[in-house]
């Protein structure tokens, strides 16, 4: 690896993984200095090797380096033989030197327990996002601020304001009991699925950036599948739907990073291994008894995948999409119902049926009813596109709506001329 | 907008009381897909709940089991949807799927507190 590349690459991978075993080290109370300590290790990188040249094993230098840094931190600060000695967890003899463990399965085990306090709802959902992002993932706060459309400022605040939150909660870092993990792996599910949803419907048009979201979110999920514990079928109903959905990755942008909708996408694009890979997880949701709305949509993702219409197809959908909204109201689920249903039941039929949705400061309502109404009448379908083009802020949906509008009036043209 | 109770009774004494499984089964879907439409237009008032066929009868003298063998309707269905007034309400119920198999749909506005 280039030299340039792989400072960025290691900070990437390791920076999370040292900050998430001294945290678990030391509890959420001190969350900075183990910040602290593992920027101080980068730091002491940049320098040196610049100077010195990489050395042989990169990681397991960081690693050396952070454990001193560590060790020289605790023995020097009184706060150690004051407060901290009392709570770290591994100390199994005071006048032992503390094991900083930064083997592969206690960096597992600390970022599970990391998730767990991370993703607790004492923070607003966005601040769970932000804090994922910074210290479960290890990006930074520009990249966070270029993700959610904002500044740099504004994710700071956020994010230390969402500590802050965690400190006076006083939310323990460990391990996760049985009891602990049907209570509170909901709210875990859905901090990965937002941080995924991120990635995957962003307004930014950076698209590495989306591509890293997501899969950030999938190697989260893939470890709470790796831990016994936590491997519930609703997780693997989940990452069978992350799945799904980035097998299109390479398939729904151009190279401009201009959406392509999924009826133009090239199929030959699609990832048939990550499809594979997610119906493998689907298979493994359906043991037991529970169903999700992960299952649910997971099911629905998995037909996208086969790009053919059948009538089996489209059928399966509406029916998953009729329980996902027993299950729980969402207007994006009533508005793709109402798309499976004009697929199932022609598009007059689902006219009838979107009119009654009312959805109207909704952008996406009158974009599907745009797209029922072309062909019948275009008159009305440009209405309600443009209608549409006023209610979106989205400027990847800008694009597609105004071609759409564009394509409608050019065969109106052409009818007209044939006149 | 006012609130209807909407109570699916079904018909046990009829000669359709005992439908076959593969008439529940075919029953199943229609009656996904009216209720999906409904939540679709947001006309629930709260979240869809599914009972248990069974239950209890309470009297004076007796609790006992569902089915209840002495009466002729059983409770199917219940839930509280938003309507203008009874004709939208009752539009809403005839749409009930269940209605083909012999059931009938009990339609009660919702009373303001006094």
């Amino acid at each position: 690896m280039e030299d340039q590349t792989l400072l960025p690459h290691l900070f990437r991978t390791e920076y999370r993984n040292i900050v998430s075993v001294l945290c678990y080290l030391f509890g959420i109370q001190h969350i900075e200095i183990a910040e602290d300590l593992v920027s101080d290790t980068f730091l002491a990188a940049t320098e040196l090797w610049s100077i010195q040249g990489v050395p042989d094993n990169p990681r397991a230098w960081l690693y050396a380096v952070a454990k001193n840094k560590t060790k020289n931190y605790l023995k020097r600060n009184s706060l150690f033989e004051n407060r901290l000695s009392k709570e770290i967890k591994y100390s199994a003899d005071k006048t032992e030197e503390t094991e900083i463990d930064l083997s592969e399965k206690n960096i597992a085990d600390s970022q599970l327990a990391m998730i767990f306090t991370i993703c607790n709802p004492c923070n607003a959902p966005e601040s769970q996002i932000a804090l994922a992002l910074n210290l479960l993932c290890g990006f930074g706060g520009q990249e966070i601020a270029d993700a959610f459309l904002t500044n740099k400022e504004v994710i700071y605040k956020r994010i230390n304001r969402a500590k802050e939150k965690l400190k006076e909660a006083n939310i323990k870092i460990e391990q996760p009991t049985v009891a602990e993990i049907n209570d509170r792996l909901e709210t875990v599910l859905k901090t990965l699925y937002l941080l995924f949803s991120e990635g995957y419907y962003s307004t930014s048009q950076d698209t590495p950036l989306r591509r890293d979201l997501c899969s950030e979110a999938m190697r989260l999920t893939s470890l709470l599948i790796e831990n016994k514990t936590t491997n519930k079928p609703a997780v693997n109903a989940l990452l069978a739907l992350m799945c799904f959905h980035a097998s299109r990755f390479e398939a729904r942008t151009n190279e401009k990073g201009e959406a392509i909708l999924y009826e133009d996408q090239d199929q030959t694009l699609w990832n048939k291994a990550l499809i594979e890979t997610g119906t493998a997880y689907l298979n493994r949701a359906s043991s037991g008894d529970e169903l999700t709305k992960y299952h649910l949509e997971a099911g629905i993702a998995y037909w996208h995948t086969q790009k053919e219409d059948t009538a089996e197809k489209w059928e399966s959908i509406l029916s998953l999409y009729n329980s996902l909204l027993i299950l729980e109201y969402s207007p994006i689920a009533a508005l793709n119902r109402t798309f499976a249903l004009s697929k199932t039941h022609g598009k007059k039929a689902a006219i009838i049926e979107a009119e009654k949705l009312k959805l109207t400061d909704n952008p996406f309502y009158f974009s599907l009813l745009g797209n029922l109404y072309s062909e019948l009448d275009n008159e009305k379908a440009i209405q309600h596109f443009e209608t549409a083009l006023r209610l979106t802020n989205s400027t990847g949906d800008k694009i597609t709506l105004a071609k759409n509008i564009q394509r409608l009036k050019e065969t109106k043209e052409v009818a007209n001329k044939k006149d | 907008m006012n609130e209807f109770l909407i109570a699916i009774h079904r018909d046990l004494k009829s000669k359709d009381a005992s439908p076959s499984p593969e008439q529940m089964q075919a029953s199943i879907k229609p009656f996904q897909e009216w209720i999906g439409k409904l939540i679709a237009q947001d006309r629930l008032v709260s979240p869809y709940r599914r009972w248990d066929g069974g239950g209890k009868v309470v009297k004076k003298e007796a609790v006992t089991d569902g089915p209840y063998a002495e009466i002729k309707e059983s409770l199917g269905g219940l839930f509280v949807v938003r309507a203008k007034d009874y004709d939208e309400a009752v539009e809403i119920a005839k749409g009930c799927p269940i209605l083909e198999w012999g059931a009938t749909v009990e339609v009660r506005m919702a009373l303001v507190n006094a």
